[in-house]
């Protein structure tokens, strides 16, 4: 399907047309900004940065059901999961960060919860054309107006937004959108290729991870990773707020006989994370954690998966109470190598 | 052999009979239980070295290694030490209470691989619990295995687990079954000494063999050298590793060691493969 042009002003209209579907964009103020569901009736003003919870809450809650059940009974109830959902303004990064994911949650045996949402939901994707000052998805695989993992990539070209559909379900939205929809011409579309190539020069920050996935276990014993996580307080920011971070843990939760076994994000930068009940634990201090946690983006996921489980979103950077900065960890391994 | 296809949802199982196999404050109880759908009783198959997330609904689950081999008959055995909340809950459990059960989860030992081979189990303590199996598969296939020996040790006598059926076995002038307790005490006619030492009193050829040891992190770490004194091979060699694990099919993510899931790679590796491991020994 050629591109489509959407003037701004009819952007209200775009939405109302998203009926029967829950509608999630971002919202909040300045740095508080995060996925919520759009009251019926109101567009969502997509002019923001990045959300600081990245939009794998709507495939992958914080917390979530797994099944209830009373703790005298045998029956096992699952969830209704069937709520179409569609998110606007989803950044490339964090689409392109479910695709990665996906192959987490789908190696062996699917994760029955993590697809079903993923099936139910839409992602309209928003190309950047102000990066931020710790992004760096360009040196990782994506780019400021990248396709990967979206259905529906948005770009705001002033008056109007682009529309391209990348998935059969991106076309859909097109289709249902119909006459308040006009073809875009040629001239439109290169617009579109020069603030993508704009918006990619003004990414100043980059990793270079050429030989890093092969060499960073030889560097198990060097003293960076004492250095690199000397000022570490364990406080999770980084796992928790990634958009490739998958990790789970699972409690069960009763009150009175009625009880549910629910999942919810966890932090492999935890000392519960690993730590066995005998009191052992093999990642006994944030130096072993901070070394898994690179490796595990660095190198066991390209082992595993073939792609690098970081999107270059600069969330673990802007967000870290200490400055700790992966893109200056990766520098030292690189050195280190 | 799924009967329902979301992975998480565990099946309910019947203890059948339970007991004590050693006392004190992280006693180990085994538990024989019984799917109570006969459905998946029928579809249940696991090899030896697999494990199963046992667990009691409103406390939770625990990755709990399966202690008996699949020729013994349509009943899984755990035996657990009291260690956390949901072992101390699996310890109430009496005859005819309900458990759940979800798996079996990771890989097993390579026994088609071994056929042939003569069979050496090294195990210490709880350790014993992942050999068991191996021993009842091997006993029960004896034709097709070059023989069995079996090292098996613990702090005392009563912190054996199985004694009953290895003083059996260790009647028997076929298998070559050897007990042994740190310390000595009255009464007691096996051996007495560390388990590494009495692998060298043993002094078990390596020619056609495959070695397997479980058991306390120091243990293999001895059991391990004097394999080697003796001249086995690296992929000779087998051992178990255990992680925190909460979904047991690679998701959840804590259990990796270096680039592999414990849960999904493991729990069995040979010595060879355990070296290219970075955490392997962390």
């Amino acid at each position: 399907m050629s591109a489509m042009l959407l003037k701004k002003e009819k952007w209200p209209d775009f939405v109302g047309k998203l009926t029967g579907k829950k509608v999630w964009a971002p919202q909040g103020e300045g740095e508080e900004m995060r996925f919520a569901p759009v009251n019926e009736g109101e567009a969502p003003d997509l002019a923001y940065g990045n959300t600081r919870v990245p939009p794998k809450q709507a495939v992958f809650p914080q917390t979530e059901t797994m099944f209830r059940f009373q703790v005298d009974g045998k029956e096992i109830e699952e969830p209704q999961l069937d709520q179409e959902t569609v998110l606007l303004g989803v950044r490339p990064c964090d689409a392109r960060s479910m695709a990665i994911v996906d192959k987490l949650f789908g190696w062996d045996e699917n994760d029955p919860y993590y697809f079903k949402r993923r099936e139910l939901v839409t992602l309209v994707g928003l190309a950047c054309s102000e990066p931020g000052i710790n992004c760096f998805c360009t040196s990782v695989g994506g780019g400021p107006a990248a396709t990967e993992g979206l259905d529906l990539l948005m770009t705001d070209l002033g008056e109007d937004y682009l529309l391209e559909a990348v998935t059969e379900k991106g076309e859909l939205l097109l289709k249902e959108a119909g006459d308040i929809l006009e073809e875009a011409g040629d001239d439109r579309y290169k617009e579109k290729e020069k603030l993508a190539q704009a918006a990619a020069q003004k990414i100043k920050r980059s990793v270079d991870h050429e030989g890093i996935p092969e060499g960073l276990p030889g560097l198990w014993e060097d003293p960076l990773w004492q250095r690199v996580s000397a000022s570490c307080l364990g406080c999770g920011t980084c796992t928790f707020l990634c958009p490739t971070c998958h990790c789970f843990d699972i409690q069960d939760e009763v009150e009175g006989f009625a009880a549910r076994r629910c999942r919810m994000w966890d932090s492999c930068m935890f000392n519960e994370y690993s730590l066995h009940t005998s009191g052992h634990n093999p990642r006994p201090s944030r130096r072993e954690r901070t070394r898994n946690r690179i490796n595990h983006k660095y190198s066991y996921y390209v082992d595993k998966f073939d792609v690098i489980a970081c999107v270059g979103c600069g969330r673990c950077i802007n967000l870290c109470p200490v400055n700790i900065d992966i893109v200056e960890i990766l520098r030292q391994v690189k050195e280190a190598l | 052999m799924k009967t329902n296809d979301n992975p998480y949802i565990p099946y309910h199982a019947t203890v059948e009979d339970t007991w004590f196999e050693t006392g004190g404050e992280r006693a180990i109880k085994t538990f024989k239980v019984v799917f109570d759908d006969e459905e998946v009783r029928k579809n249940w198959s696991h090899r030896p070295g697999q494990c199963a997330m046992i667990g009691v609904l409103g406390v939770g689950e625990s990755m709990i290694s399966i202690s008996c081999s699949p020729t013994e008959g349509e009943f899984l055995r755990f035996s657990v030490m009291k260690m956390g909340k949901v072992t101390q809950a699996l310890h109430q459990l009496e005859a005819g209470d309900k458990m759940t059960v979800r798996g079996p989860y990771g890989n097993s030992f390579p026994l088609d691989e071994w056929e042939g081979k003569h069979v050496l189990t090294i195990g210490g303590g709880i350790g014993q619990a992942p050999m068991r199996p191996v021993v009842e598969y091997v006993k029960a296939n004896y034709d097709q295995y070059g023989g069995l020996t079996m090292i098996y040790g613990a702090r005392t006598s009563g912190d054996l687990c199985f004694k009953k059926e290895f003083e059996d076995m260790a009647q028997d002038d076929e298998l070559s079954c050897h007990l042994t307790i740190d310390i000595e005490e009255e009464q007691w006619d096996h051996n007495v000494g560390f388990v590494p030492q009495i692998l060298l009193d043993v002094n078990p050829s390596p020619e056609n063999t495959i070695a397997v040891t479980c058991g306390p992190p120091i243990m293999i770490r001895f059991v391990l050298e004097n394999l080697k004194k003796l001249g086995f091979e690296d992929d000779q060699i087998y051992t178990t590793l255990e992680n925190r694990m909460k979904c047991g099919i690679g998701k959840c993510g804590r259990c990796n060691a270096g680039n592999m899931y414990v849960c999904k790679d493991g729990p069995v590796f040979s010595y060879a493969e355990l070296k290219e491991i970075s955490e392997a020994f962390a």
